[in-house]
């Protein structure tokens, strides 16, 4: 033996990729439907979406001194979580929205429970949801200088009939990044084709979805009542770019499968049963709940063990 | 008296019902909408917890092991039903807006927890100041949480408005997720200080009543202890 062989322990095999540039592709993939969505509804959703990003990182980074916690700003899980609430807040809403939306996303959500990787929930829908039920009146009003009146939900909901092809390009009311489903799937492509993302999860939850509208819908599988479904709300934003998160999303393939299954159903539910006509922030924050049982159930078998005996 | 004054001070803080042993958690949840009803409830509370410890401290030596949680339960029901009537009659707006949570009072695990804890062991007056603290610190968390649920939620304390114009009520923390924000809060803040006091040389140990040693750091002693001697006593008997 000539020397010593190189020993290192496991894993031995590493991917290049970091939490940061997962992050960094993430917010490029959130661009064209942010660019669309400030485009679409003016400079106050620029505004908006600038105070709560801003007021993410800073309460990331608050938290961190004043705790004495090494800093994780830099690795743009914070703006990552900004830009998604804002990409879900109505394009109209006060300013103060985002920083309390913000603060409690990193705070309560993310911080609280040990920081990135420990969060349970999705934090940027979590928010969501606190902002929709402690301030309903404002966070579901959605007329702004561009459209007044009802999201193209909301009217589906009513019986009217709605424009499909200004849904799929985005020129409706809605939040500030749900609009466009061009530009939200031109979004996950990029993430698809680096391979941040796969289709699991996406292709389960809006395959189901389409299942449980074709069944309970009221209306079977007509194509166009469908397509309207699927182009308005966050389906798409939701499908894409939240559902999949890595901390709350299912470690174990089949798990992701059920996880998807699972989200399409609840979307349905809500959509079809609740008394509003969105329901994929909720649909997620439950499924994000159940990731731990499903991850239980679905657990591979270690190499070696159960199985018949000889 | 001294021992009266220990019990107190140990009921409102060292070992703060809802803070420190988390218990009760139901009515803290429930009716601390506003800072009124956690404090008609901590009072009502206070009342039942102060007069059961009394009664089962005065028949603890008459009351047989065995049956001992029934009598404890027949004893503080009558009290509750007492406090109901009496709230039925003299506060009539109080008993309609704490609705069933004040029969409710019978199962709450505060009263039982002390009846068993301290007065089936301890003489009529330390149990009274028990009761009476315990009463007190539970009254004065609850009417913290239903003060700051009021003002976050309604920019109101005890019904009077205090927040400016441009206040926007986070209606939230009127609903139920609001009150275990607001609980975590005040749990955490009392952490905090008495880990500082702790930092100081200030005697902070916790749960001390029962038996002499710290029922959080302790396997042997205390409750564990006695379940184990009845589950052996009774496993004995039956081999015989």
């Amino acid at each position: 033996m000539e020397g010593l062989m190189k020993v290192s322990s496991n894993p031995h095999v590493r991917s290049k990729l970091s939490t940061g540039k997962i992050m960094l592709a993430v917010i490029i993939a959130l661009l064209p439907t942010t660019v669309f969505g400030i485009w679409n509804f003016g400079a106050h959703a620029l505004i908006l979406v600038l105070v709560t990003v801003a007021s993410s990182v800073l309460t990331e980074l608050l938290y961190e001194l004043g705790m004495k916690k090494k800093v994780t700003i830099q690795d743009f899980s914070a703006v990552v979580t900004g830009l998604l609430l804002a990409l879900n807040l109505p394009p109209q809403a006060p300013w103060w929205i985002g920083v309390i939306g913000g603060v409690f996303a990193i705070l309560i959500v993310k911080m609280l429970f040990g920081g990135l990787g420990q969060n349970f929930m999705n934090p940027a829908l979590a928010a969501r949801c606190f902002l929709l039920i402690s301030f309903p009146a404002i966070m579901t009003n959605f007329e702004c200088d561009a459209y007044t009146g009802a999201t193209p939900l909301a009217e589906l909901k009513m019986g009217e009939s709605v424009n499909i092809f200004d849904m799929v390009i985005g020129k409706t009311g809605g939040t500030i990044g749900e609009t466009s489903m061009i530009a939200i799937v031109f979004g996950a492509c990029i993430l698809l084709l680096m391979g941040i993302i796969d289709l699991r999860i996406p292709g389960t939850y809006i395959l189901t979805f389409i299942i449980f509208i074709g069944l309970f819908g009221g209306h079977g599988f007509d194509a166009d009542f469908i397509s309207a479904h699927l182009a308005g709300g966050g389906l798409m934003l939701g499908a894409f770019f939240m559902a999949t998160d890595y901390v709350t999303r299912p470690i174990t393939k089949i798990g992701q499968v059920i996880y998807g299954a699972f989200l399409g159903i609840l979307t349905g539910i809500f959509r079809v049963f609740g008394a509003g006509a969105e329901g994929v922030s909720y649909a997620i924050i439950i499924a994000n709940l159940l990731v731990p049982l499903i991850e239980k159930v679905t657990y591979p078998r270690a190499f070696g063990r159960g199985g018949e005996r000889i | 008296m001294n021992k009266a004054g220990e019990r107190l001070w140990n009921g409102l803080v060292k070992e703060n019902p809802t803070l420190v042993l988390m218990l009760g958690m139901c009515p803290t949840l429930a009716v601390t909408t506003s800072a009124m009803n956690g404090l008609g409830m901590g009072l009502t509370t206070t009342a039942v917890l102060a007069l059961s410890n009394v009664i089962i401290s005065l028949l603890r030596k008459m009351i047989p092991d065995k049956i001992r949680i029934p009598a404890f339960i027949v004893i503080i029901a009558s009290f509750v039903t007492i406090m109901q009537l009496l709230l039925q009659a003299y506060l009539p707006s109080l008993y309609r807006s704490l609705g069933i949570y004040i029969p409710l009072i019978v199962v709450n695990c505060i009263i039982l927890g002390r009846a068993e804890a301290y007065a089936y062991k301890n003489p009529v007056i330390p149990s009274f100041f028990d009761g009476l603290g315990m009463g007190l610190g539970f009254s004065v968390a609850l009417t913290c949480i239903g003060a700051i649920r009021e003002l976050l939620g309604g920019g109101e304390i005890f019904g009077i408005s205090v927040a400016p114009s441009w206040y926007v009520p986070i209606s939230i923390f009127k609903l139920a997720p609001g009150a275990f924000f607001v609980l975590a809060a005040l749990t955490a803040i009392q952490n905090k200080v008495k880990r500082a006091g702790e930092k100081r040389g200030k005697d902070v140990s916790k749960i001390q009543s029962g038996c002499s040693s710290d029922c959080l750091n302790c396997s042997e002693s205390g409750c564990a202890k006695r379940l184990i001697e009845i589950d052996t006593t009774e496993m004995e008997k039956e081999e015989k």
